[in-house]
C-alpha cells in the first residue's frame, strides 16, 4: 500500500514561468498620453476594419437590394436636385449632373458618416461597457463604412460620366488623393467629438441633423462657388461681408472645390445660350487647390488631436453613463 | 519580483447624478450644472499581483470588487493612481458581449477576437478550436439570434480562453451556465494556473476561493481590508459581512431587543451571558480542531431545581450543526441557586473557517417551561488554513491499492 503523503498547498509548488505572448505593459490611468492613444488605436487596426466590415454587413443584412441602396441614394438625390435646378429653375449649368455628383460624392461620405459615429459609443453600449479596447474606433468604424461607400458611389459617378461623355481634369486627379485625406481626417475628428458628446448629452444627434442640413447648403455642391464670390463681390453690405468670411472657413467647401474641378473639370463652361456660367476660380492652378487642401488637412489634424483629447477625458465616464 | 498587475492608489469616483440630465436643454436650463453626489467606489487600493499568481476578490455586493476589475481590465478608468498591466489581458465579465445577433457565429468570433485584441491570422489559427470547445460545430454559420442562450454562452467563453491570456480577469461568469459547463470553465481556469498565467477573479463563493486562490484580497466599501492567504482572508470576510448584518439588524428592528419585549423576565432564572474560553489560547478565533469551552452562565432568584442547560451550533446559513442538552448528556444539575456558569467542553471543534452563532437555554426537564434563551447572541469563529470545502474537517488521507491482477503485472514487467 502507497500513501501519498500531502502535497504542501499549491502556492508553494513552483509554477511553470510563462513568457508573456504580449509584453506589451499596458496603463490604465487617468492621464493617458495622446501619443499612446493614436498607438492603441494602430494595434487595434483589425478590429477597426471589422468593425467597418460589421457596420456594412449589419445595415445591408435581411435587405434585397443590399449594397445597392447606397448607390440609389445618391442616384435618386442626383435626379431631384437635377430636375429642380435644371429643368424647374434652369441654373444654366451645363452638364448639371456631373456637376452635382461630383461634391455630392465627397458630401455623402460626410453625411452618412457623422450621424453614425455620433451614435457609434451609445449604441455599442454592449461592448463598451464589457470590453476595453480603444473605443474610438467606433466612429472611426463609421468613418471606414462611410468609406466604402463612397467607393461604391463612385460606379453611380463613372456611369454619369459615360452617359453624358464627360472627361475630367487628368491633370487635377492626384489631387483626389491629398482632398480625400483631408475629408477623412476632417470628418474623423468631428465623428469622435460627436461620439463622446453623445453618450453625456444625447441630444448631440438630433442637433447633428440640423446642423448637417444647413452646412450642406453652406457647401458649394448644389451651386458654384464663383455664384456665392459673385453676390458678394458687388455687396458692400457688412453682413453680407461676415457671412462671407463664415461662408470661407467652412473646411469641406476646399475639398468639394478640389473634387469638382478635378472631376466636373470646367471652372466656366459656356451654357446653352453661349454665356459662361462661372462656377470655380479661373485663374488658378493645381497648387492652389494642393494648398487649399493640405490647409484643411492640417485643420483637421489639429481638430483630431483635441477631438481625442477630449475623448480621452470623457471616455472614463462611458461606461458608467451608458 | 515579477508583477503582472500593478496597481497604485487606484481610487475611483462615480458621480451620481440626482436625476438623468442627459439633454442640452435640462443642461441650460440648470446653467450647466448638475447636482450630484460623490461615491467612492475604490479608495486608495494598492495590490500587486507578481505573475503566475491566482488572485480572489472577495466582498459584499456593491464593495468595489466587480470595479477594481474593470479598472485593471481598462473599461472603467481610474479617478486617480495608475494600474501596470503586463502581457495580453482577457476579461471575462459577460460571455458573449458584443456578439452581434445578425452576424453569423463564425464572423462574431472574428469581431470578438479582435475586440480582445487579437490579429486575424491569430484568430485563424485558432478559429477550429475555438469551434470545437463551444461545441457548435454545425451551427457556426448560422445568425447568433437564432442561438439558444447557451451555445451563446459557450461560444464566448470558448472565444475568451482561447486567446492565449497572460491575465485573465474573470468577474464570476462561472457562476451562469448548467454544471458541466461550470466545470469546464472551472478546468480551464486550472489548466490556466498550472501553466502559469495570472488570474484574478471576483467572487462570493468562499468555497470556490479556497479551492483555487493562491492570495484573497478582501473589500468592503471600497477600501481593502485584508488581503493575505485565503484562510484569513475569508475569515475576514465574514467578519465583515457579519459586521454589516449586525449594522443592519440594529438598524431596521431596534424594538426586538428592548427590554420590554423580553418573554423570560420574569423567570426564575435568567442567562447573565455567554462568553467563550479557548483553552490552550488566549484569543479568538479557534483554530480548526482546537478545543472550547461555552460558559453559559446563570443567576437565579430563588433556587430552582427543574433545570436543563442546552446549546445548538448553527452555521451562518441557519443550519443547525450540532446541539445537546445537560439531559442528553446524562448530566443532573441539581438545585441551582445565586449565580454560576454552565460549561460546556468541546474536546475538538473539527469546523472549517467561518462564524458560528450559538443558541443557549434554559428550560425544565419536561421542555415544556423556557426559562430564558440566548438566541443567535452568541458566536464564535474558526480559523482554518487547510484548503478543504464544506464545513468540517474530517482529515481525509489518500491510500493507493492497486488491485492484485495489476501489482503481479507490474512486478512482472
Amino acid at each position: 500500500m502507497t500513501t501519498l503523503v500531502p502535497r504542501p498547498s499549491d502556492a508553494d509548488s513552483p509554477r511553470p514561468v510563462r513568457t508573456p505572448a504580449d509584453s506589451v505593459v499596458r496603463v490604465v490611468s487617468a492621464k493617458v498620453g495622446l501619443r499612446t492613444r493614436f498607438s492603441d488605436i494602430w494595434r487595434y487596426r483589425e478590429l477597426l476594419a471589422g468593425l467597418t466590415r460589421k457596420e456594412l454587413k449589419v445595415k445591408y443584412k435581411n435587405s434585397v437590394l443590399g449594397f445597392l441602396w447606397s448607390m440609389l441614394n445618391p442616384a435618386t438625390s442626383i435626379l431631384v436636385f437635377y430636375f429642380v435646378f435644371q429643368v424647374v429653375l434652369k441654373n444654366g449649368i451645363p452638364g448639371f449632373a456631373v456637376f452635382l455628383i461630383s461634391g455630392i460624392l465627397c458630401w455623402n461620405l460626410f453625411q452618412n458618416a457623422l450621424p453614425s459615429a455620433c451614435v457609434s459609443v451609445v449604441g455599442n453600449a454592449a461592448i463598451v461597457k464589457k470590453v476595453s479596447f480603444p473605443k474610438e474606433i467606433l466612429a472611426l468604424a463609421s468613418v471606414g463604412a462611410a468609406l466604402i461607400h463612397m467607393g461604391l458611389q463612385t460606379i453611380v459617378l463613372i456611369f454619369f460620366l459615360g452617359i453624358f461623355r464627360w472627361g475630367p481634369a487628368v491633370a487635377y486627379l492626384p489631387l483626389l488623393v491629398p482632398a480625400l485625406l483631408a475629408l477623412l481626417v476632417l470628418t474623423a475628428a468631428i465623428g469622435i467629438f460627436l461620439a463622446a458628446m453623445n453618450v453625456r448629452m444625447r441630444d448631440m444627434q438630433h442637433l447633428l441633423e440640423v446642423g448637417l442640413q444647413v452646412w450642406f447648403w453652406a457647401t458649394p455642391i448644389v451651386y458654384g462657388f464663383m455664384t456665392i464670390q459673385a453676390k458678394v463681390a458687388v455687396s458692400k453690405s457688412v453682413v453680407y461681408q461676415a457671412l462671407w468670411v463664415a461662408y470661407r472657413l467652412n473646411p469641406v467647401t476646399p475639398i468639394v472645390m478640389t473634387f469638382q474641378r478635378a472631376i466636373y473639370a470646367r471652372p466656366s463652361p459656356r451654357g446653352a445660350n453661349g454665356v459662361r456660367v462661372p462656377i470655380l476660380p479661373e485663374h488658378v492652378n493645381q497648387w492652389w487647390y494642393l494648398w487649399q487642401d493640405l490647409l484643411v488637412l492640417a485643420v483637421g489634424i489639429v481638430l483630431l488631436a483635441l477631438a481625442m483629447m477630449l475623448f480621452s477625458r470623457l471616455e472614463g465616464n462611458f461606461a458608467e453613463e451608458l | 519580483m515579477d508583477y503582472a498587475i500593478q496597481i497604485t492608489g487606484i481610487s475611483k469616483r462615480f458621480r451620481l447624478l440626482h436625476e438623468q440630465y442627459s439633454s442640452l436643454k435640462e443642461r441650460a436650463i440648470h446653467f450647466g450644472r448638475i447636482p450630484y453626489d460623490d461615491f467612492w467606489a475604490l479608495r486608495d487600493i494598492d495590490l500587486d499581483i507578481s505573475t503566475g499568481e491566482t488572485v480572489g476578490l472577495l466582498g459584499r455586493n456593491g464593495s468595489g470588487k466587480s470595479t477594481l476589475l474593470k479598472c485593471v481590465a481598462g473599461i472603467l478608468q481610474p479617478t486617480t493612481g495608475e494600474i501596470r498591466t503586463k502581457g495580453r489581458v482577457a476579461a471575462l465579465l459577460e460571455l458573449g458581449a458584443g456578439f452581434h445577433p445578425d452576424l453569423s457565429g463564425r464572423e462574431n468570433v472574428f469581431l470578438n477576437a479582435a475586440l480582445l485584441g487579437l490579429s486575424r491570422r491569430e484568430i485563424e489559427l485558432r478559429f477550429d478550436e475555438i469551434v470545437s470547445f463551444a461545441e457548435i460545430e454545425e451551427h457556426i454559420d448560422q445568425q447568433v439570434k437564432y442561438y439558444s442562450s447557451g451555445m451563446y454562452v459557450r461560444l464566448g467563453f470558448a472565444v475568451a480562453v482561447n486567446m492565449d491570456p497572460d491575465i485573465l480577469l474573470v468577474d464570476e461568469v462561472l457562476a451562469v451556465g448548467d454544471e458541466l459547463f461550470q466545470r469546464k470553465c472551472l478546468d480551464r481556469v486550472k489548466q490556466f494556473q498550472q501553466e502559469g498565467r495570472t488570474i484574478v477573479f471576483v467572487t462570493h463563493s468562499v468555497d470556490l476561493v479556497r479551492q483555487i486562490c493562491d492570495r484573497v484580497a478582501v473589500l468592503d466599501n471600497g477600501e481593502m481590508v485584508a488581503c493575505g492567504l485565503p484562510g484569513e482572508a475569508v475569515r475576514s470576510y465574514r467578519e465583515h459581512l457579519q459586521l454589516h448584518q449586525r449594522e443592519e439588524e440594529a438598524g431596521h428592528a431596534p424594538a426586538e431587543s428592548a427590554e420590554d419585549d423580553d418573554p423570560w423576565r420574569d423567570s426564575a432564572i435568567r442567562i447573565t451571558g455567554v462568553h467563550f474560553e479557548y483553552p490552550g489560547e488566549s484569543k479568538p478565533p479557534l483554530m480548526s480542531g482546537k478545543p472550547l469551552a461555552i460558559h453559559v452562565g446563570y443567576r437565579a432568584a430563588s433556587p430552582v431545581d427543574d433545570v436543563v442547560g442546552g446549546l445548538a451550533i448553527y452555521n451562518s446559513d441557519g443550519t443547525n450543526l450540532y446541539g445537546t442538552n445537560t439531559d442528553l448528556l446524562e448530566v443532573d444539575l441539581g438545585k441551582l441557586d445565586g449565580e454560576g456558569e454552565i460549561v460546556f467542553h468541546l474536546p475538538t471543534v473539527p469546523l472549517l473557517d467561518g462564524t458560528y452563532p450559538i443558541i443557549a437555554v434554559l428550560c425544565n426537564h419536561a421542555l415544556t417551561v423556557t426559562y430564558d434563551m440566548r438566541d443567535h447572541e452568541d458566536w464564535f469563529e474558526v480559523m482554518s488554513f487547510s484548503k478543504t470545502l464544506g464545513q468540517i474537517e474530517l482529515g481525509a488521507e489518500v491510500s493507493l491499492r492497486p488491485s492484485a491482477a495489476a501489482l503481479d503485472e507490474s512486478g512482472a514487467a
